[in-house]
């Protein structure tokens, strides 16, 4: 008879190797899916993993689109997981980065076409609020209604998609593209543009956030007060309230901060790599980062890697697109399988696993 | 008159099958004190599983079966993770729907648009001629029929038998279940795997019976607004049939409404299922008697023996 035994707490060796076993059992079980569409699993796992990097043919391509596509990974992340630490789920981060991008690229395109260098940090500014805004809705009713916010933050993504669709077809169409949908090209704009700040790298402002970001999360979460707070009320609730922290504000200000950088990274990327407003300009980010958090323990240095590795398997997913046939959701199950993982592996760090003869279960 | 009623009101029957049928399983699922997000993932691999079963087989009844069948699969992940190893069920829940909805894609390349055999429809169409009491209760297919005898069967269930009883006591308190020698692990292990197929079910009503074909997130988060009608209900059964329908009213008014061109924006109408949902969530968790009481005390706890 096997029976857990509650580790006093949690055995460091397997929080660190858990994710790194779990990615590794994610590529056994990834070649195993990648086998059974018929392609080589050894061959599909190397483009995925390695080529994106190393390889001469694509490398030169791929190695800067890894920085694009971690920049709002982690931006987004690090903001889910203040609040993942003290139980409050905003699992909307993509509703609040198309709120973001839309408020954005409203405001940029409203004084089109001019360059003026404050317009930029105007869009910014409208962006944050926008994501905060967005947030907010989730954060107040769970506050003062004690409404579910997993629910109302997830139903809310498909409310932002609809404004989405209604702007890049309406009120933001480009009045110069001949009716087809999608806004005005905002990166290909001096003043509203978020340039590649040094050339061949990929490293754009939204990439600058995101590290500046993991430096301050990590400064809140270790030597600051609200990074106790947080622990606190996501360990031990009751003990939080009678500690004195306040739990409403600390749900409206882990929302706000989590809607808030959700908002930036769809600011920086619809002015940068995805350039305008378009119907689907969104491709999941929002979601990718829920499993991001948790990949990287909720810890902001264990993000910027699992964002590294997150992006490194959509850029890794096109190439296999590209060189194999295998088809685009593949990578989606193969991200939910390391999640999966990662999950299963958790056990091994919380309880330890004992034989015992003649035990009732 | 924009609307027909008559029409409406069996469009509203037909939009509101898959999510009754998916909330009437968690709802059983949450009463046995688990959380499970992954509806949404568990709808979409019925969907495509019974789409595709359907399609090669010729037959929508191993369609259904199918799609219960993915369902149960995925829901089968979620109670390992969550019951053997004692993961977190709100993570598990999220990454069953990440997972589901990747899967079903994956699974479902190529298949769109697709023909499908014709569902069995157990009324004969003289008392479908019916004016207006025909389309309404005898136009639709069999799948209509059993959510609703489910719902019954359910309500019946948890109020009146032994098993119950003791699914309640296992989601009220299952250190008391467990120490009266309830076997809580696998009630809960049950409970999971049957809203696993009533989730698949749905998924599986929507692609072969209503929309008829395979689309890519075909479900749009009806696995999410399943999740709220449990809320809304107060975990009860009748009230799930009420909020299914209330919803599927909405949804199929819209519809029509965009159809008929009215002059309300498209986006907002677009939206409206999922705002209406949103504003019954706040009315009905804001009174304090009614949703907190209701709730199972238990639910998302992990339960670990311990001694």
């Amino acid at each position: 008879m096997i029976v857990l035994e509650k580790r006093p707490q949690p055995a460091q060796a397997w929080v660190i190797g858990g994710p790194v076993l779990a990615v590794l059992l994610t590529m056994i079980a990834g070649g195993a899916m990648f086998a059974a569409l018929g392609k080589d699993p050894v061959e599909a796992i190397r483009i995925i993993f390695w080529d994106p990097l190393f390889s001469e043919q694509f490398a030169g391509y791929s190695r800067p689109q890894l920085l694009v596509k971690a920049g709002p990974l982690i931006l987004i992340a690090i903001g889910l997981s203040l609040g993942f630490r003290a139980g409050i789920w905003n699992i909307g981060a993509e509703g609040q980065y198309i709120v973001g991008a839309l408020c954005g690229a409203a405001f940029g395109l409203a004084f089109w076409p001019s360059t003026h260098p404050l317009i930029f940090p105007g869009m910014l500014v409208a962006g944050l609020t926008g994501g905060v805004l967005w947030a907010m809705i989730p954060a107040l009713l769970r506050v003062y209604a004690r409404t579910n916010e997993i629910l109302v933050s997830l139903l809310l993504v498909y409310v932002a998609e609809a404004m989405l669709a209604s702007a890049a077809t309406g009120w933001l169409r480009n009045p110069e593209g001949s009716g087809f949908p999608g806004s005005r090209n905002l990166a290909r704009h001096a003043g509203t543009d978020n340039p590649e700040l040094i050339a061949g790298t990929g490293m754009h402002l939204g990439v600058v956030a995101a590290f500046v970001a993991v430096i301050a999360a990590h400064v809140i979460m270790t030597r600051h007060i609200l990074g106790y707070q947080i622990r606190l009320a996501g360990q031990a609730p009751r003990a939080a309230g009678f500690g004195g922290v306040n739990a409403g504000r600390l749900v409206i200000l882990c929302m706000g901060v989590s809607g808030a950088l959700a908002g930036a990274a769809g600011l920086f990327e619809v002015a940068g790599p995805a350039g305008r407003i378009s119907i689907d300009f969104n491709v999941g980010y929002g979601f990718t980062a829920i499993i991001v958090a948790f990949l990287g323990r909720l810890n902001p240095i264990g993000i910027l890697l699992a964002g590294l590795l997150m992006a490194l398997t959509f850029i890794g997913g096109e190439l296999a697109q590209l060189m194999l046939g295998i088809p685009a959701p593949a990578i989606q199950a193969f991200q939910g399988m390391l999640l999966f993982f990662l999950l299963a592996l958790d056990v091994m760090a919380n309880y330890r696993i004992r034989r015992k003869r003649g035990a009732l279960a | 008159m924009i609307v027909d009623p008559v029409t409406l009101i069996v469009a509203l029957i037909t939009v509101a099958t898959p999510i009754l049928l998916a909330a009437i399983g968690e709802l059983v699922v949450e009463k046995a004190g688990v959380l499970n997000l992954g509806v949404e993932g568990m709808m979409i691999m019925g969907a495509v599983c019974g789409f595709v079963v359907a399609h090669h087989s010729g037959s929508a009844f191993l369609g259904f079966v199918a799609g219960m069948g993915g369902g149960i699969a995925l829901a089968f992940l979620f109670a390992i993770l969550t019951q053997i190893l004692l993961a977190n069920q709100v993570a598990s829940g999220l990454a069953l729907t990440l997972f589901g909805l990747g899967l079903a894609a994956l699974i479902g390349v190529g298949y769109g648009g697709l023909a499908l055999p014709a569902v069995f429809r157990p009324f004969p169409d003289a008392l479908h001629d019916i004016p207006v009491a025909g389309p309404i209760l005898f136009s639709h297919s069999v799948l209509v029929y059993v959510a609703l005898i489910l719902v019954a069967a359910v309500w019946y269930g948890l109020t009146r038998t032994r098993i119950g009883l003791v699914l309640r006591a296992v989601g009220e308190n299952h250190d008391a279940a467990h120490a009266l020698g309830y076997k809580v692990v696998r009630i809960r292990i049950a409970a999971i795997l049957f809203g696993g197929a009533c989730a698949g079910l749905g998924g599986a009503f929507l692609s072969v019976v209503r929309v008829q074909n395979w689309l890519e997130a075909m479900t749009a988060g009806a696995g999410w607004i399943a999740l709220a009608l449990v809320v809304f209900a107060s975990w009860k059964p009748w009230r799930v049939l009420l909020g299914a329908w209330l919803f599927g009213g909405i949804a199929a008014l819209q519809l029509r409404l965009q159809a008929a061109e009215v002059g309300v924006p498209v986006a907002l109408l677009d939206a409206s299922p999922y705002l209406i949902t949103i504003i019954v969530l706040v009315i009905i968790s804001s009174d304090r008697s009614r949703a907190a009481l209701n709730a199972p005390a238990m639910l998302g706890r992990i339960f670990h023996a311990s001694g």
